[in-house]
């Protein structure tokens, strides 16, 4: 066999006249869409900074904005259920910017044939919820389709909130120096899910981290100056700082060994190839401080009940813009880069 | 985590990177073979703690991108029926055929469904009788027990409506392909730690006799490929080639032999054609005459499908360190990470990806393009 040996691998489909599972992901795949469709479609000013949430003047206050849609299988997994995941996720994403959450709608679309009982539960998960987090539900809707045509049931929650006077987060006001803290471990959520699923056996209990964050942050906001915060929900802890590294144009670089990641949910990621990274949160944030408040700030988030472990996980830079590396354990560097979908479990 | 940590271990990783600096004198061009060794080199950066003369090319390890394209247009094929529930190890719906990949598929209404393990088709195949259960039973020996099993078992418990797309190949045939290559510059090989785990290593001391090159049985782990590449090294400075096992903790000379009766109940070597490389005789596993009733490729009758591999671009040379990304006339212009052409810029530690990364982010490109 005098033959060269050449190798030629497999490459992604990107042209797509149909919607994939990918575009739901948080990676690449959803960027394009909300790049080449909705942006161009719906474009405004608010929109255009593509952050979690949008925030304006309407009169002499500053109101956050923002919507999410849950369609977790299953509806119940350790540690939460969709309800309490549709209300502290818009909770989150109003928090991010520094705003005290006030209002939610909710909308409920159920297929039919959902047991009562299930959906009783998460009504009162969601009522529990929104008191811890000091929301009040106040409108929504309900509508039933055909058995099929939905997975049970599918939530979406959109929410307003107030921003204090002073206060501006944004990826925008990131600079190099700035200390990245992270405020608890990672992928509990995702891993959580990942262990109910059907054909996944895991013994032991991971329990979804869902939490509403807004404690937190007016505590972090007190104690020094925040300039961005994220929720890194889907696409996990490295695609939020891709995220910032892009629309900051600031170089990120993180250390591997001071990101939190509990032995069991390291474990189920080993065993089925996921980088805990990608895996994503439900109740975590990652803050850009300043870096001469950043040891205060910590502090004062020990102090709170979902920020007991947070920690300095690295620097914003000058240097390689746009771009997040990420010291690993043993030394080496690696590049941090959105995943094109979501993340499959390798066989090799 | 206990027996991770210790095999991740920053401290010992600079000892032995010392060492390897210690040891070397010259520029050596080095092998891993598997695709989960080439992904911890670029998960932990450990490239770039190497010194310059070690230049590690990555090998033909990884199943999913040597699986033939027209295997692959085969398995669309039939998971496009609707009797059909596809189910599949999970890195494998990424990959393109001739029309799509599976992810088109089932967002056209096909039922694809990931396992992690082919015992669990059987439990999909008893819960819908009325369906058709088909596995994609790729990969090297380090799966093959476990889907020679689900065979085995499906014929053990009656399961009639279950059957197995048989891609498997066998790493021994690739290495030897490489190394009759005209063009190889791979002087010694990290050998495929999981893969000798199952077959044992008598296969690779042949190949270290025949060609005199050093093989030495590597892990996963950060700790044990840079064990793996200091052996190498020290082999190769000292003039020796010889087989080492440097991953005692899972591998035996003799290999498993219990997973060795299942493969040999169930399948026989056969001649099996590579993406990319074509036909290589003796290199791969096909279903005995005896379970044919188990051959989804007869089942339903795909075997007439033949596909064109299509010169996409360079990248098998890439892999190889004969050619380099800017060697390429499609980079950075038909190719980017968002518009791939080939394997080494789909993923962003692809040595094509991190080129284009680092070259639009760093002013100082070449001094660490020759690194990536």
């Amino acid at each position: 066999m005098k033959k060269d040996f050449v190798l030629s691998c497999p490459v992604p489909i990107i042209d797509r006249k149909n919607i994939v599972l990918g575009h739901g992901s948080g990676g690449k795949l959803s960027a394009q869409l909300v790049r080449d469709l909705f942006l161009p479609a719906f474009d405004n000013e608010y929109l255009r900074k593509l952050d979690d949430q949008a925030v304006f003047q309407a009169g002499s206050a500053r109101l956050a904005f923002s919507t999410d849609s849950f369609v977790v299988t299953p509806l119940f997994f350790p540690g939460g259920n969709i309800g309490e995941l549709a209300v502290n996720g818009t909770v989150n994403d109003l928090a991010m910017s520094g705003a005290r959450p006030l209002f939610l709608s909710a909308a409920f679309i159920m297929e039919e044939g959902l047991a009562m009982e299930e959906l009783s539960r998460i009504v009162e998960s969601m009522s529990l919820a929104a008191q811890v987090a000091g929301v009040s539900i106040v409108t929504g809707d309900t509508k039933v389709v055909n058995k099929g045509s939905a997975d049970k049931l599918f939530i979406t929650t959109s929410g307003i909130g107030l921003v204090p006077e002073g206060v501006s987060l944004s990826a925008s006001q990131v600079r190099p120096g700035d200390h990245i803290i992270l405020s608890g471990s990672i992928a509990d959520h995702g891993m959580a899910v990942m262990s109910v699923r059907e054909g996944m056996e895991f013994e032991g209990a991971i329990l979804s981290d869902t939490a509403s964050l807004y404690p937190l942050v007016e505590a972090m906001l007190a104690a020094g100056q925040v300039h961005a915060l994220r929720d890194p929900t889907r696409g996990g802890l490295a695609t939020s700082l891709c995220e910032i590294a892009s629309s900051a144009s600031v170089g990120i670089e993180i250390d591997a060994c001071a990101v939190l990641v509990r032995e069991d949910v390291k474990g189920a990621c080993e065993i089925l190839g996921l980088d805990p990274l990608f895996v994503a949160n439900e109740g975590k944030l990652v803050a850009f401080v300043a870096p001469e408040d950043s040891a205060a700030i910590v502090k004062a988030m020990r102090r709170t009940d979902h920020g007991a472990e947070a920690r300095l996980i690295g620097k914003a830079v000058a240097e390689h813009r746009g771009m997040v590396l990420l010291n690993t354990e043993v030394g080496g560097t690696r590049v941090l880069d959105l995943p094109f979908t979501e993340q499959l479990p390798r066989i090799c | 985590m206990k027996y991770l940590d210790e095999y991740r271990d920053g401290r010992v990783a600079k000892k032995i990177v010392d060492e390897v600096k210690r040891s070397i004198t010259r520029p050596w061009v080095l092998m891993e073979v598997c695709g989960g060794q080439t992904h911890s080199i670029v998960k932990y950066g450990l490239d770039k703690l190497l010194p310059e003369e070690v230049e590690l090319v990555h090998g033909p390890g990884c199943p999913v991108c040597v699986t033939s394209l027209e295997m692959i247009d085969r398995a669309h094929a039939i998971a496009r029926r609707s009797d059909v529930i596809f189910c599949s190890f999970g890195d494998m719906l990424r990959v393109p055929g001739s029309n799509g990949d599976l992810f088109k598929i089932k967002s056209e209404g096909g039922n694809i469904r990931v396992v992690y393990s082919p015992l669990d088709c059987l439990k999909i195949a008893r819960a819908n009788p009325e369906k058709q259960i088909v596995f994609f039973a790729i990969g090297f020996e380090t799966t093959a027990p476990a889907n020679a099993m689900s065979v085995w078992q499906a014929r053990e418990q009656a399961i009639d409506n279950f059957s197995v797309l048989v891609s498997h190949v066998l790493v021994p045939p690739a290495v030897t392909g490489i190394l009759n290559s005209p063009n190889n510059r791979v002087q010694a090989f990290l050998g495929p730690g999981h893969v000798c785990a199952i077959a044992g290593w008598a296969e690779y001391e042949l190949i270290v006799d025949r060609y005199q090159v050093p093989i030495v049985i590597t892990g996963f782990e950060p700790i044990d490929i840079l064990q793996g590449v200091l052996l190498c090294v020290r082999q190769l400075e000292q003039g020796r080639a010889e087989l080492e096992n440097g991953y005692s903790r899972c591998v035996q000379r003799e290999g498993n032999p219990s997973a060795q009766s299942m493969i040999e109940r169930v399948f026989e070597v056969v001649d099996r054609a590579w993406r990319g490389l074509g036909m290589i005789p003796q290199s791969g596993f096909g279903l005995r005459a005896e379970f044919q009733k188990y051959n989804a490729e007869r089942i339903f009758d795909v075997g007439h499908i033949h596909a064109v591999e299509p010169a996409v671009c360079m990248s098998g040379q890439i892999l190889q360190g004969l050619k380099k990304p800017l060697d390429c006339p499609a980079f950075g212009r038909q190719c980017s990470p968002e518009n791939p052409l080939g394997a080494t810029m789909v993923s962003a530690e692809g040595a094509c990806a991190a080129y284009y990364n680092y070259g639009r982010h760093l002013a100082n490109v070449e001094a660490l393009v020759e690194k990536s």
